[in-house]
């Protein structure tokens, strides 16, 4: 990575505003965010439902459209892309995992992963990101035959095959107990220090805060507090 | 006042609206074909009959060559007869004016210008004609109408010979004439052959039949059988010329109207069943789906209460309003098209009134058989809701489990992309309903070549018929056997260029305990015109060693090539013989026993005589032919053959357009129904993992291949099935729709396959583009937080 590129943030927003329907019935979801996100850092994003969190994220993953404002990935404004713009934009640049991991039922672990690598540009193999999250022993389990846990590591090791450039994770263990969630975060963790990929992490849970290098804390669609963690804490120093 | 479960069957109506239409639209189809077959069957049935009986239509026929009328009273006397008369009847020549062809007709006598007592007429316009005026002739309506003929227009009629001028007095219909045929038509062609009825006396003179008859029609007692009667009549009748009485079911307009009911039953019961059949699949798609999709709602309405039974109700209630959707579009579809059917009849069946009536029965039937094939339906569905425990409906399904879809694609890990394994483990975790979405689909095309294949069946028939069989340009047929040297005498006519002889006669064949009455034709052995054929269209020569029988007759018959059966010749000394079945040969229009000429002279012990002839003419001369022919006295008859070609070529031009146009409606209904429903069924189970491939980075193109490459598969494996089950529904269709009176020959045309795959093709290509633009909608930010 090049130092012109280091010093240039994963995201950069200004003004980020989102309002769902017109009139009287309009809701403003996100009132304004300016946000610069550096490459490499593992961010959470704390606030109680309706806070704006999820929103941002659906914008920043180019799932949603902010009404106003601008938002840049890697100085690139994407503000205004079209849709196929959109969609090669996550094909190329991001990773999501989801709150119920959101498998193909009809593929394998290995085979979710390949769904995956099949249409990226530099993957790794999907037996290696398997390993990455522990699941070198299931890669042929289909996700009827996988615990929760391990559905969502393979959700997590078909984000990282194509080696994204940023991972985004909205509540990615609010649908599991806690001891199966350390293990997923520390999943996460190990790939943000490993391959330095840029991670957004939208959490109810405080505790996982400590974790982050950065923490953003959402209210009433606005972007209250950022607070710099100056140490952080490994995944299996958590519990809750 | 609409309770909240009503508001509920509403809206979620309305949210499926347009998979409950498609649903509907096939329902409609089967009621539609029902309620127009069972109710044009019904109606053709109760006019026949009334018409039958208010004209007082014969129960059996008896042409005789020449009877004394004195011998009516013991006709009558006769077990079982109600009432006889006897009548003359005889074959005519029309002489138009300017109109150079001669056109057959038909003469009746009246009697003395008052009501019939068996076949009575329906006078449309006019009066009958008055007792001892020659001139005077009521015409049938349909001749009248071809010519304009209004009353007190003239023409001239060749009776025997006799040229005579005859003014029209009245325009009539007759229920022996509802199907009215001309001698050697194919279809009726109300330009080359009329009926015309006239004053007794005037024929008995023309025919030299003064105080006789020619035949004799008569009435039967309820209830009796025909059968008994007419071996009374034909042992009574024989020195008369007798001996060939037939039933009423033997009459060759009855037997058109029969055959054209029979159909009518062919078609309510192979027609409405495909459609039903279809739509109970298609119910049972969706409601399974409904009822996945609302387990969550089955769980909260019986947690809140509602019994079993009010959430049984409830989805059966959802079904029947989609039934009774289809049942009324298909109610008035049905009837719409049973007004038309009406109406087109009637330019073929001349029946002083015909309306379609279906009649509640017909109406109270169909809405039995939807019901029953609604609930057939979505019982599976409807009771599995009813049975879902309200703790289980409300936790939320587990993944569906892939692992027992075989493991063999887990291996072949290079040969597949991962979409296309997704694709194919669908199919794979579901055989019965991607086979029953092959099989929706199949039938529809099956459909579409099942009654679409009657078009190339016709063509082939006139080819044929036409070119290998018949191929005189006209048939002349003698009031009288005539020596051979009439044809000398004719062959010299202009214009003509080949002239063969033939000889026809009555008879009875009989094998064992069968018989069949059937004419024997004989012709010449290098007959070159009328010629018989077999099965591989190879000509057969007549050979003098025995007789070719047609396949019909052999089947009746129950003889193969080598049998010997015994012929009952029934005219002139009444000779009975053993002959030899020579050959099994190919006929589509009536049957066939033929023999060499000198054969069958021999066998009536008569000289070198024929009965008519059969002409190859120079189109150019045919005006002088045409004049020559209406004046030589012998010729009672005259077949055009050409022209009668050409009527039923374009009978089958002006059907053509009209069934293409329905057959096509019908298969489309049934495809789009099928296609659309699998397709917004898959969507909707699919919703959320194809948003969550979106998300990953996948294209609306590449999402849409895995939606619709599944349809695609199923619609391209349905291809080869639905051609094998339409070639069977074909084959089918041909022997049930056949008839004495006519063979269905089973071809397909290859067009008519690749006709049928374009129409298949095209209704997938319009369901998945609906499903196309749909996948353009899907709501991505909605699956990163739903659980399905």
């Amino acid at each position: 990575m090049s130092a012109a590129a280091a010093a240039e943030p994963t995201f950069r927003t200004a003004g980020l505003t989102k309002v769902y329907g017109s009139g009287a019935s309009a809701v403003h979801a996100l009132r304004g965010v300016d946000l610069a996100v550096p490459p490499g850092e593992l961010v959470v994003l704390l606030g109680a439902s309706g806070s704006g969190k999820s929103t941002l994220l659906n914008i920043l993953g180019g799932l949603d459209r902010a009404t106003d404002g601008s938002f840049a990935f890697r100085g690139q404004d994407l503000s205004r892309a079209s849709d196929g713009e959109l969609t090669q934009y996550r094909r190329r640049h991001v990773g999501f995992v989801f709150q119920f991991y959101n498998l193909m039922p009809s593929l394998t672990a290995a085979e979710n992963v390949d769904l995956v690598t099949e249409i990226a540009e530099r993957p790794i193999s999907a037996g290696e990101a398997l390993a990455m999250v522990g699941l070198e022993q299931r890669i042929d389990h289909f996700p009827a035959q996988l615990s929760g846990g391990e559905q969502q590591r393979v959700a997590i090791a078909r984000a990282i095959a194509k080696q994204p450039d940023v991972l985004l994770c909205d509540e990615p263990t609010g649908a599991l107990d806690s001891a199966t969630g350390i293990r997923v975060l520390a999943a996460l963790q190990q790939i943000n220090d490993h391959l330095g990929t840029t991670t957004l992490l939208i959490t109810h849970n405080a505790v996982v805060a400590d974790l982050a290098h950065r923490v953003l804390h959402f209210a009433d669609g606005q972007l209250r507090e950022t607070v710099i963690n100056e140490r952080r804490l490994g995944a299996d120093e958590l519990s809750w | 006042m609409l309770g909240p479960l009503n508001k509920k069957l509403i809206r979620d109506l309305w949210a499926v609206r347009g998979q409950a239409l498609a649903i509907a639209f096939v329902i409609a189809g089967g009621v539609a074909t029902q309620v127009m077959s069972v109710g044009m069957l019904y109606s053709l049935q109760e006019t026949r009959d009334a018409y039958y009986q208010r004209y007082r239509f014969a129960d059996v026929f008896a042409p005789v060559t020449r009877a004394p009328n004195a011998l009516v009273d013991d006709i009558a006397r006769l077990p079982g007869v109600r009432r006889a008369e006897g009548r003359i009847a005889a074959g005519a020549l029309i002489d138009m004016p300017g109109v150079v062809e001669p056109i057959s007709a038909t003469v009746i006598s009246a009697e003395n210008g008052g009501r019939q007592a068996i076949n009575d007429i329906h006078l449309v316009a006019g009066r009958r004609a008055a007792t001892g005026r020659v001139d005077e002739a009521v015409v049938s309506e349909a001749f009248a109408n071809a010519y304009r003929l209004t009353l007190g227009t003239s023409f001239a009629a060749i009776l025997d010979g006799a040229r005579r001028e005859l003014t029209v007095v009245g325009i009539a219909l007759s229920p022996e004439y509802v199907f009215a045929l001309g001698p050697g038509q194919f279809v009726p062609d109300d330009r080359r052959y009329g009926v015309l009825w006239m004053d007794r006396k005037t024929l008995a003179h023309a025919f030299d039949l003064d105080g006789a008859f020619n035949e004799a029609v008569l009435l039967l007692q309820p209830g009796a059988d025909p059968t008994g009667v007419i071996d009374r009549l034909d042992r009574m009748l024989r020195r008369y010329g007798g001996g060939r009485a037939f039933a009423r079911e033997d009459q060759i307009s009855d037997q058109f109207l029969s055959s054209e009911m029979d159909q009518l039953t062919t078609m309510a019961t192979v027609l409405p069943p495909v459609f039903l059949g279809v739509a109970a699949f298609l119910l049972n798609l969706v409601f399974g789906r409904l009822i996945a999709t609302e387990r969550g709602q089955i769980g909260l309405m019986k947690a809140f209460g509602y019994s079993d039974l009010a959430i049984g109700w409830h989805y059966l209630k959802f079904a029947f309003s989609i039934a009774g959707l289809g049942f009324l579009i298909g109610a008035g579809l049905g009837t719409w098209l049973g007004r038309e059917m009406a109406a087109l009849f009637l330019d073929y069946y001349r029946f002083p009134f015909l309306l379609f009536q279906a009649g509640a029965g017909t109406y109270a039937l169909a809405v039995l058989v939807t019901m029953g094939v609604t609930a057939l339906g979505v019982s599976h569905g409807v009771w599995r809701a009813a049975r879902l425990a309200p703790a289980v409906a409300m936790a939320p399904p587990p993944p569906p489990d892939y692992s027992i879809a075989g493991d063999w694609l887990t291996n072949a890990r290079r040969l597949f992309d991962q979409p296309t394994r997704m694709i194919l483990r669908r199919l794979l975790r579901w055989p019965l309903r991607a086979g029953f979405t092959v099989t929706g689909i199949a039938l529809a095309m099956a459909l579409y070549i099942g009654v679409s294949f009657f078009v190339d069946s016709m063509d082939h028939m006139v080819d044929v018929t036409f070119n290998l069989m018949q191929r005189q340009d006209i048939a002349v047929s003698f009031a009288e056997p005539r020596d051979r040297r009439a044809l000398f005498d004719l062959a010299g006519a202009p214009g003509v260029l080949v002239a063969e002889g033939f000889r026809s006669v009555p008879a009875m064949l009989r094998h064992g305990h069968r018989q069949v009455r059937q004419g024997l034709l004989g012709v010449p052995a290098e007959a070159q015109l009328n010629r018989v054929i077999d099965a591989a269209y190879r000509v057969v020569p007549p050979s003098p060693a025995g007789l070719l029988l047609s396949e019909n007759l052999a089947e009746k018959l129950d003889v193969h090539p080598g049998d010997r059966i015994e012929v009952q010749v029934l005219a002139g000394r009444w000779p009975r013989v053993e002959q030899t079945v020579a050959a099994v040969v190919k006929t589509y229009i009536g049957d066939a026993a033929v023999l060499e000429i000198g054969a069958l002279n021999r066998l009536m012990h008569e000289g070198p005589v024929i009965s008519g002839l059969y002409l190859s003419v120079d189109e150019a001369a045919r005006p002088a032919l045409y004049a020559t022919l209406k004046s030589t006295p012998m010729v009672a008859g005259v077949t055009l053959q050409t022209e009668a070609k050409r009527k039923f070529d374009k009978t089958l031009d002006e059907n053509i357009g009209r069934s293409v146009f329905f057959n096509t409606l019908f298969a489309m209904l049934v495809a789009v129904g099928v296609v659309y429903n699998a397709v917004r069924v898959a969507l909707a189970e699919r919703e959320r993992e194809l948003a969550s491939l979106r998300v990953l980075g996948f294209s609306h193109g590449e999402v849409a291949y895995i939606l619709l490459g599944e349809v695609a598969i199923l619609t391209l494996l349905a291809l080869p099935l639905g051609s094998v089950m339409g070639h069977f529904l074909a084959l089918g269709l041909s022997h049930a729709m056949s008839a004495d009176l006519y063979r269905i020959p089973f071809v397909v045309a290859p067009s008519t396959y690749g006709w049928a795959s374009i129409l298949i093709l095209s209704a997938a290509l319009a369901a998945g583009l609906v499903a196309w633009f749909r996948l353009g909608r899907l709501d991505l930010v909605a699956v990163l937080k739903t659980r399905e």
